[in-house]
């Protein structure tokens, strides 16, 4: 290595990687500005302002050829720039959704936004890393960030004590994943996702390779939260401030899938994983489905819901082929849309001073007539949540189980199918109870009927733009298809194609 | 290192087997030194100082607790805000090792300014950590 | 006897596996702590005897991320507990069990 050129060529990568730096720095900027001016209300808008101008760039960056930067540490262009702007999407919608919601609460602390942005600059290292230390240091900078959102609200006890639950598995998970990569690293003498096939074919560890892989695979599972590893999820979703767990609901989980996506892609063989994916995404969807329909709180049953979107998602891994790698991204990007927007909501309609941990369905009762705009918004989110054509939801479902069916797996489609109906009845219930139930059926301690639940209009537009981005998706053209030929060229670069 | 005459000179027990222990001479040296040193200086404090012993001072020395009472009890919860402090920003001077390392080579290569500032860069970021933690009354012990 | 890298795998195994039990099986608060930092640091066991077997120089510098990580991950944790403490004042994890189906 030329050591002299060794800091022009970093210098030369800064701007390749221009959204992580800046949002480092906003967050840094964030940080100070804090200290002096504690609580700024300004600073929301530092936060907004830096996510949207990432987004722009990647929006330029989309077409653009794709590259590894920091000597061969981190993608950027192309499948990077599709993944990052799921990412820095999400995150600005939910900055958005918490100004007034931490408000509401009495919680409008300024480091909020700067944690929020370090979580999104770890997202973005974890599901562009190309090597395994980038994978670790961006999972860990997501999660520490995370375990201190889940625990804002510190003197509810609900609340720390869901924090605290997140963190002992968080971590727990951390040590497992940090051992495949030890191991991984072992058997194959490389930290490169790029490099893992021919190092490992070099070496020939056969049992540690594997050992690593399994160790890899259950840190992977803990944090996307697959069945069996998924325990952790409803009370960290119930207890955590509900846009913030409309947050890290749907970004932790893309940069998560997208990680393990490459990880499946470049250092594993598809054929002998696709029996282990495909049995994981079988008890994800089954449990998660059938727990969600026993729950009465709404941020719980969402955090089943969420366990069981993320089984769909195994499905199109569990296919292993490009369609079903590029259809599992495209199902990231709307169920991030749609699940931000259903927490966005439920955000609103919170009045028990507990963050709602404790409100049950029955709380909600005739919100459709009180506010008919949340009303609407929300039976948007729940059909599509239930993948109902036209709504984004049915694509992204069409994009996960149509490439399994190609690939031979048409068994866990039709378990998809069904699981996807059974998830009616939950999903119906609380459109049910939004729209049919009357107000007086609230408990007594609500507030009174035609009073409480100011729609600011931020939240309003930002729920509107989430309508109209279901609506719309399925019929962009080519939007499913855009990462499919980045596999392609990767898997021609790569020379197995 | 001492010329091998001086040594043989001072020390006659010396001789061509044991040469290896001479490189540690010095050391030998630097703690007969450090120990007199110290010694000497707490007995001339003693010697030269005043000698007014009260009560409080002679009480045993318990870094400014109040050494008599419960072994158990609760440490004030400032204790572990420190603790907690010094853990993240001990840990990162473990970055600056490898950095220190491999600059001469940098240096050689002619990017010295280049990565100086890279180390500039991380200092500071760690810096904005300890600006915040003391405008937000991390360090304060009232 | 010569110390093969194995036997450095073997005590990374160990180690991992008490911080797993100690993770799994008590109950105090700070314990858990101590076990998921014994996990992180077993590991690091592992890596630098496998970086010292192949020399090479890449599993040096993941040690140094992951000690850097334990280390903010020890300060998260001990904070968490202190919160913990000041709701409900025990460190017992079987105490806090608001969160219920």
């Amino acid at each position: 290595m030329d050591l002299s050129q060794a800091y022009d060529a970093m210098l030369g990568d800064l701007a390749g990687a221009f959204p992580l730096v800046l949002l480092a720095v906003a967050g840094l900027v964030i940080v100070v500005w804090d200290a002096f001016r504690n609580n700024d209300p300004l600073l929301p808008y530092i936060a907004g302002g830096a996510l949207a101008i990432g987004l722009v760039f990647e929006g330029s960056q989309l077409a653009s050829e794709q590259t590894t930067l920091f000597y061969g540490n981190i993608r950027a262009g192309g499948f990077a720039a599709f993944i990052n702007m799921v990412l820095l999407g999400g995150t600005l919608l939910s900055v958005v959704l918490s100004v007034p919601y931490l408000r509401q609460i009495k919680h409008a602390y300024g480091e909020v936004y700067a944690l929020m942005l370090f979580a999104t600059v770890g997202m973005m290292a974890l599901a562009t890393g190309n090597s395994l230390i980038m994978l670790f240091v961006g999972l860990e900078t997501m999660s520490v960030c995370l375990y201190i959102l889940v625990g804002l609200v510190r003197k509810d006890e609900g609340s720390i004590e869901s924090a605290f639950k997140y963190f002992v598995l968080g971590a727990f998970a951390t040590g497992f994943f940090l051992y495949g990569i030890a191991l991984l690293y072992g058997a194959t003498g490389t930290v490169y996702l790029h490099e893992m096939q021919s190092g490992f074919a070099q070496s020939g560890a056969t049992t540690m390779f594997w050992a690593g892989v399994g160790l890899l695979l259950v840190g992977f599972f803990f944090k996307v939260s697959a069945v069996p590893f998924h325990m952790w999820t409803p009370d960290a979703y119930q207890g955590a401030p509900t846009t913030l767990t409309g947050y890290m609901s749907t970004t932790s989980k893309a940069a998560a899938f997208t990680a393990l996506i490459l990880v499946l892609y470049y250092a594993l063989p598809p054929e002998r994983w696709t029996t282990v994916l495909a049995v994981v995404a079988v008890l994800t969807m089954v449990a998660g489905n059938v727990l969600a329909l026993a729950q009465d709180n709404v941020k719980r049953m969402l955090a089943y819901s969420s366990i069981a979107h993320g089984g769909y998602i195994l499905v199109g891994l569990a296919a292993g082929t490009a369609a079903g790698y590029s259809g599992a991204l495209y199902y990231l990007l709307i169920y991030s849309i749609m699940n931000i927007g259903a927490f966005g909501v439920i955000a609103l309609l919170e009045w028990d001073g507990k963050i709602g941990r404790e409100q049950t369905m029955e709380s909600l009762s005739g919100i459709g007539t009180q506010r008919p705009f949340l009303g609407l918004a929300m039976a948007v989110f729940m059909f599509s949540l239930i993948g109902f054509p036209p709504f984004g939801g049915f694509f992204g479902k069409v994009a996960v189980f149509g490439p399994a069916i190609d690939a031979g797996l048409t068994w866990l489609a039709v378990i998809g199918l069904l699981a996807s109906v059974a998830s009616a009845g939950y999903y119906l219930r609380v459109v049910y109870v939004f729209s049919f139930k009357s107000a007086d059926e609230r408990p007594a301690e609500a507030p009174a009927t035609g009073t409480g639940f100011n729609v600011p209009f931020s939240s309003l537009a930002v729920l509107s733009l989430c309508v109209v981005l279901l609506v719309v998706v399925g019929f962009i053209p080519g939007l499913r298809d855009v990462t499919t030929h980045y596999f392609i060229d990767m898997a021609v670069a790569a020379g197995t194609l | 290192m001492l010329p091998q005459t001086v040594l043989r000179h001072c020390f006659p027990f010396f001789n061509a087997a044991t040469d290896m222990y001479t490189e540690f001479v010095p050391l030998f040296i630097m703690i007969v030194l450090s120990a007199g040193l110290a010694l000497t200086l707490l007995k001339l404090g003693e010697i030269l100082g005043p000698n007014r012993p009260n009560r409080v001072k002679t009480m045993t020395y318990e870094s400014g607790m109040d050494p008599v009472g419960t072994a158990r009890e609760r440490y004030s919860i400032k204790f572990y805000l420190v603790a907690m402090i010094f853990i993240v920003f001990d840990v990162e001077v473990v970055f600056m090792y490898p950095w220190a390392v491999s600059f001469q080579d940098f240096l050689e290569a002619g990017a010295g300014f280049g990565v100086i500032m890279v180390m500039l860069v991380f200092i500071a970021i760690l810096a904005i950590g300890l600006l915040y933690d003391i405008k937000k009354g991390g360090l304060e012990f009232t | 006897m010569e110390l093969t890298v194995n036997w450095y795998l073997a005590l990374s195994a160990i180690l991992f596996s008490i911080g797993v039990m100690g993770v799994l099986f008590r109950s105090n608060a700070i314990v858990i702590l101590l076990s998921v930092e014994l996990m992180l640091n077993a590991v690091n066991v592992s890596i630098i005897a496998l970086a010292q077997m192949m020399a090479d120089s890449t599993g040096h510098i993941l040690v140094f991320f992951v000690l850097a990580v334990a280390a903010a991950e020890a300060a998260i944790g001990l904070s968490l507990v202190i919160a913990l403490f000041r709701t409900k004042p025990t460190v017992d994890v079987n105490e806090f069990n608001l969160l219920k189906h």
